[in-house]
C-alpha cells in the first residue's frame, strides 16, 4: 500500500477521486438535510456535466496536445441523440435510471462514431489547422441539429432535415423540431448519475493517461518525429485520444440534455466550446484535478455574481483575466512551490518517522 | 514586485466590488443605485401592518446580443410596477434576472434564483427558448406564468398555468396570409426568413399552410438565412427580385429587416415589404434611413405614436427612464403583463402572503374570465390553453408614422 502511495501519479489520481467523492457526499448530505436552495440544487447536474466535458477535453488538449474548438459539437450530438433515444425507449424500458444510462451510452457512441469520421480527415492536420477545422465542425453540427426534425407517429419514427419533408400522421409527436430544439423532454438526469459519470470519466481518462497508450500519446505531443522514429503510429494514437474524448463528451451531453425540459441547438455553439476550453486552460493543461476544480468554480462564479445585475458578465471576464495573470505570475508560482515543498517535507518526515 | 502588488490590488478591488454587489442583491430592486435609470419607485413601501408586497419575477436576456428585448420588457414592467405602487393598495416587488436567452441551464438557474428570492408569479421569460425550459419548471412548482413575448405555441401548451401576452407564431403567420388575401390577392409573394430562429420559422410555417389554403401565389419560400450568416442578406433579396416578387414577407426582427430594406433600395428593388410584430422598432434603428421604410406594412399590436392617454404617458415615462429610447412592442407587452397580473390578483384577493401555489390556482381561475384593456389591445382575453385573443392590427408606415391599413 505504501509503495503505491509513494508513486506521485497514483497519489494525485487517488486525490482526484477522493475530492470528487467527498464533494458528492457533502452535497448529498446537505441536500437531504434540506440545506440547499433551488439554485444550488439546480447547479449539481450541470457541474457534473461540465466537469466531464473539461476532463475529456483535457485529454485532447492537455495530454494529446491538440487544440480542439468543437467540443460543444460532440456534446450537442450526445444531447440530441440521447434525448431522442430516451423518448423512443419510453415505453420499452420502464426503469428511469436504466433508460438514462442507455441514452447516455448511445449519446456517447454516436458522438464517438462522428468523432472517428471527423478524425479521419481532420487528424491529418496539425496545430492551428486542427483548431480551425474543429471549430468549423462544431458550427456545422450546430446548424444541422438546428434544422433537424424528428418525431414519432403511428407508423414509427421519422427524421428529416427540413420541415417540408417532415410529415407526421395525425396524433404524431415531435421530439425535435428544428430551431425550437427538443421540447417536452422528460427529465431523467439525477445528481447520482452525474457523479457516476464524473467517476467514469476520471477512471477512463486517468487510466488511459498512465497506460502504455497514454505514454505514446504524450510522446506524440512532445515530439512527433522522435515518437515516429521509435515506431509509434502517430495518427492511430491521436485518433484514440480524439474518439475517447468525443465519446465522453457525448455522454456528458446526453446527461445535460436530459436534465432540462428543452434544449436548443444554439446552446452548442462556439461560445460553449470556448467555455469548456477556458475551464481546461485555467485548471492547467494536463492537470485533471485542476479541470475538476476550475469547471466547478467557473460554472458557479457567474451565477454567484447575479447580485451584480447587468455588470456580472463584464466582471466574470475581468476575473478570468486576473486569474490567468495571477496563476501564471512567477512570484505566485514561486510562492506556491515553496508551500508545496514545505507540505511534502512534512509528509516525508512523517513517513520517515513511521518507517523507523 | 511592484507589478505583483498592483495585481493584488486589482484582485482586491474586484472582490470588494463583488462583495458590494452581493450584499445589495436581495434588495436589488430597492436600490436606485442599480445604476440604470430604474425608477426608484419600484421600491415597495412596506407600511406597518399592511400585507407584504407581491413578488413578481422576470427572466430575460439582459446581456448579450438579445439584450435589447430583455431590457425593453424590463423597462416596460418597471413603469407599470411604479405606477401600481404609487396608487397604494396592493404593492408589488419586482425583480429581474438575466437568462442570456439560453434555452437550458442558464434559464433554469435564473429561474431558480428568483425562486430562492421568493417569487410568487413569473412574468417572463422574454424569449421562446428560455420559456420552454422554464415553463416546465413552473408546472412542477405550480407558479403562475404569463410571458410577455415568448410566442411559440409549445410554450402555452406546456401546462394549464402558462399564459401568453403575445400572438402565437403560427397564428400571426395565418393572419398575415389572410390580410394578403384581402389586400394583395394577385401579388407574387416572396418569403425571407431566419431558419435558425423559432419565432421566424414558426410564423413561416403558419403562413405557408394558410397561404396554400387560400391559394396565394408564393413564388419564393426558401430564401432562408441563419443567425450565423445574417451579416449580408443580399442573396435572399436578389432571389426574390429575380423571381419577380412584388410582395416580400419579412417575418423577423427589425435589425435584419433594416438590412433588407437598405439593400433592396440600393439595387432599385421596390416591392411591398410586409413584416410582423418583430418589425416594430425599425424606424429607430441607428444608421437606418427611416425614409426607406415608407410603405412598409407591419402587423403590430402597439404603436408608440398613438395619441390615446395611456400610450402617451407610457411613452413619455419610458423615454425619461431610458435616455430618450422609444419603447417598442416588447416594452408595451411587459407593461400589459404587469397590469393583467395586477388586475387578476386584485380580483382574486391574493397578496404577498399567499403561497405561490394558491396564487397560481386563483389566477388560473381569474384568467379564464379576465378581460384587460392595455397598450397592445382592448378587451384582451385568454383561452383555456393560455393563448391570448386580441385583434391583430396591420399598420403601414406613412410619413414616418404608423397608419392603420385602409
Amino acid at each position: 500500500m505504501k509503495k503505491i502511495l509513494n508513486n506521485k501519479t497514483t497519489r494525485t489520481n487517488l486525490l482526484t477521486y477522493l475530492v470528487v467523492i467527498v464533494a458528492f457526499a457533502v452535497m448529498q448530505a446537505m441536500n437531504s438535510a434540506g440545506m440547499l436552495g433551488s439554485s444550488m440544487k439546480g447547479f449539481l447536474v450541470p457541474i457534473c456535466v461540465y466537469i466531464s466535458l473539461a476532463v475529456s477535453l483535457n485529454l485532447l488538449v492537455g495530454i494529446c496536445g491538440e487544440l480542439s474548438l468543437g467540443h460543444a459539437g460532440f456534446m450537442g450530438i450526445g444531447a440530441f441523440s440521447g434525448v431522442i433515444i430516451a423518448a423512443l425507449l419510453k415505453d420499452v424500458v420502464a426503469n428511469d435510471f436504466l433508460r438514462l444510462l442507455l441514452a447516455m451510452v448511445c449519446g456517447g457512441v454516436f458522438a464517438g462514431v462522428v468523432g472517428f469520421l471527423i478524425g479521419v480527415p481532420v487528424l491529418r492536420l496539425r496545430g492551428d489547422y486542427l483548431a480551425i477545422v474543429t471549430l468549423a465542425f462544431g458550427e456545422i453540427m450546430k446548424n444541422i441539429i438546428g434544422n433537424l426534425y424528428a418525431g414519432t407517429d403511428s407508423e414509427g419514427f421519422h427524421m428529416a432535415i427540413s420541415t417540408s419533408k417532415m410529415k407526421l400522421a395525425a396524433g404524431g409527436k415531435y421530439i425535435v423540431s428544428g430551431p425550437l430544439g427538443a421540447t417536452g423532454i422528460q427529465k431523467l438526469a439525477t445528481f447520482t448519475m452525474g457523479f457516476l459519470l464524473v467517476l467514469f470519466t476520471l477512471f477512463i481518462v486517468q487510466n488511459l493517461i498512465n497506460s502504455k497508450e497514454g505514454r505514446a500519446i504524450r510522446a506524440v505531443r512532445d515530439n512527433r518525429i522522435a515518437a515516429e522514429s521509435v515506431g509509434i503510429n502517430v495518427t492511430a494514437f491521436r485518433m484514440k485520444a480524439f474518439v475517447v474524448s468525443a465519446f465522453l463528451a457525448g455522454m456528458a451531453g446526453a446527461l445535460f440534455g436530459l436534465n432540462y425540459s428543452s434544449v436548443t441547438a444554439s446552446k452548442f455553439n462556439f461560445n460553449t466550446s470556448i467555455n469548456i476550453l477556458v475551464f481546461v486552460v485555467l485548471g492547467g493543461m494536463g492537470n485533471i484535478l485542476g479541470s475538476v476544480i476550475s469547471a466547478t468554480v467557473l460554472y458557479v462564479l457567474p451565477e454567484a455574481m447575479r447580485g451584480l445585475q447587468d455588470y456580472r458578465m463584464i466582471l466574470y471576464a475581468i476575473v478570468l483575466i486576473l486569474v490567468m495573470l495571477f496563476t501564471w505570475s512567477p512570484k505566485v508560482k514561486e510562492f506556491m512551490s515553496v508551500i508545496a515543498d514545505k507540505v511534502s517535507g512534512v509528509f516525508k518526515k512523517k513517513e520517515a518517522g513511521t518507517n523507523e | 514586485m511592484k507589478k505583483f502588488v498592483a495585481m493584488l490590488m486589482a484582485v482586491l478591488m474586484v472582490l470588494s466590488m463583488a462583495a458590494c454587489g452581493g450584499s445589495s442583491a436581495p434588495a436589488a430592486t430597492e436600490a436606485p443605485a442599480a445604476a440604470d435609470a430604474a425608477p426608484a419607485a419600484t421600491e415597495a413601501p412596506a407600511a406597518e401592518g399592511a400585507a407584504p408586497a407581491l413578488k413578481i419575477g422576470l427572466t430575460g436576456p439582459m446581456t448579450g446580443p438579445a439584450s435589447a428585448y430583455g431590457l425593453a420588457v424590463r423597462g416596460g414592467m418597471e413603469i407599470a410596477v411604479a405606477e401600481i405602487n404609487a396608487k397604494g393598495g396592493l404593492q408589488i416587488e419586482f425583480k429581474s434576472e438575466d437568462d442570456e436567452a439560453d434555452g437550458s441551464d442558464k434559464a433554469v438557474s435564473a429561474y431558480n434564483s428568483l425562486k430562492d428570492w421568493g417569487m410568487q408569479i413569473m412574468a417572463g421569460p422574454v424569449t421562446t427558448g428560455s420559456s420552454l425550459a422554464i415553463a416546465a419548471e413552473t408546472v412542477n412548482d405550480q407558479i403562475f406564468m404569463l410571458t410577455p413575448s415568448a410566442s411559440a405555441t409549445d410554450v402555452a401548451m406546456t401546462g394549464s398555468n402558462v399564459f401568453q401576452m403575445c400572438f402565437t407564431d403560427p397564428n400571426q403567420g395565418a393572419s398575415a396570409a389572410e390580410l394578403m388575401k384581402q389586400k394583395w390577392a394577385d401579388a407574387t409573394i416572396g418569403v425571407i426568413y431566419d431558419s435558425s430562429d423559432a419565432y421566424s420559422a414558426g410564423i413561416v410555417d403558419g403562413f405557408l399552410t394558410k397561404a396554400s389554403e387560400l391559394g396565394l401565389n408564393v413564388a419564393v419560400d426558401n430564401a432562408a438565412f441563419t443567425a450565423d450568416n445574417k451579416a449580408d442578406l443580399s442573396t435572399q433579396v436578389t432571389q426574390c427580385k429575380d423571381a419577380g416578387c412584388d410582395l416580400v414577407f419579412l417575418p423577423f426582427y427589425y435589425t435584419e429587416a433594416a438590412q433588407v430594406l437598405t439593400y433592396a433600395n440600393t439595387v432599385g428593388y421596390a416591392p411591398t415589404f410586409f413584416g410582423c410584430d418583430g418589425m416594430d422598432g425599425i424606424l429607430t434603428v441607428e444608421g437606418f434611413d427611416a425614409k426607406l421604410a415608407e410603405g412598409l406594412v407591419l402587423m403590430t399590436p402597439f404603436d408608440a405614436n398613438a395619441t390615446d392617454d395611456a400610450t402617451v404617458a407610457f411613452v413619455e415615462q419610458f423615454k425619461a427612464n431610458n435616455g430618450g429610447l422609444v419603447p417598442n412592442q416588447f416594452a408595451a407587452d411587459g407593461y400589459d403583463v404587469i397590469y393583467a397580473l395586477y388586475n387578476a390578483c386584485v380580483a382574486a384577493g391574493v397578496d404577498g402572503s399567499t403561497p405561490a401555489a394558491d396564487v397560481c390556482a386563483a389566477l388560473q381561475e381569474q384568467f379564464a374570465s379576465l378581460s384587460v384593456d392595455g397598450l397592445t389591445g382592448k378587451g384582451m382575453t385568454w383561452d383555456a390553453n393560455g393563448m391570448i385573443s386580441k385583434a391583430p392590427a396591420a399598420m403601414v408606415v406613412t410619413d414616418g408614422v404608423y397608419v392603420p391599413v385602409a
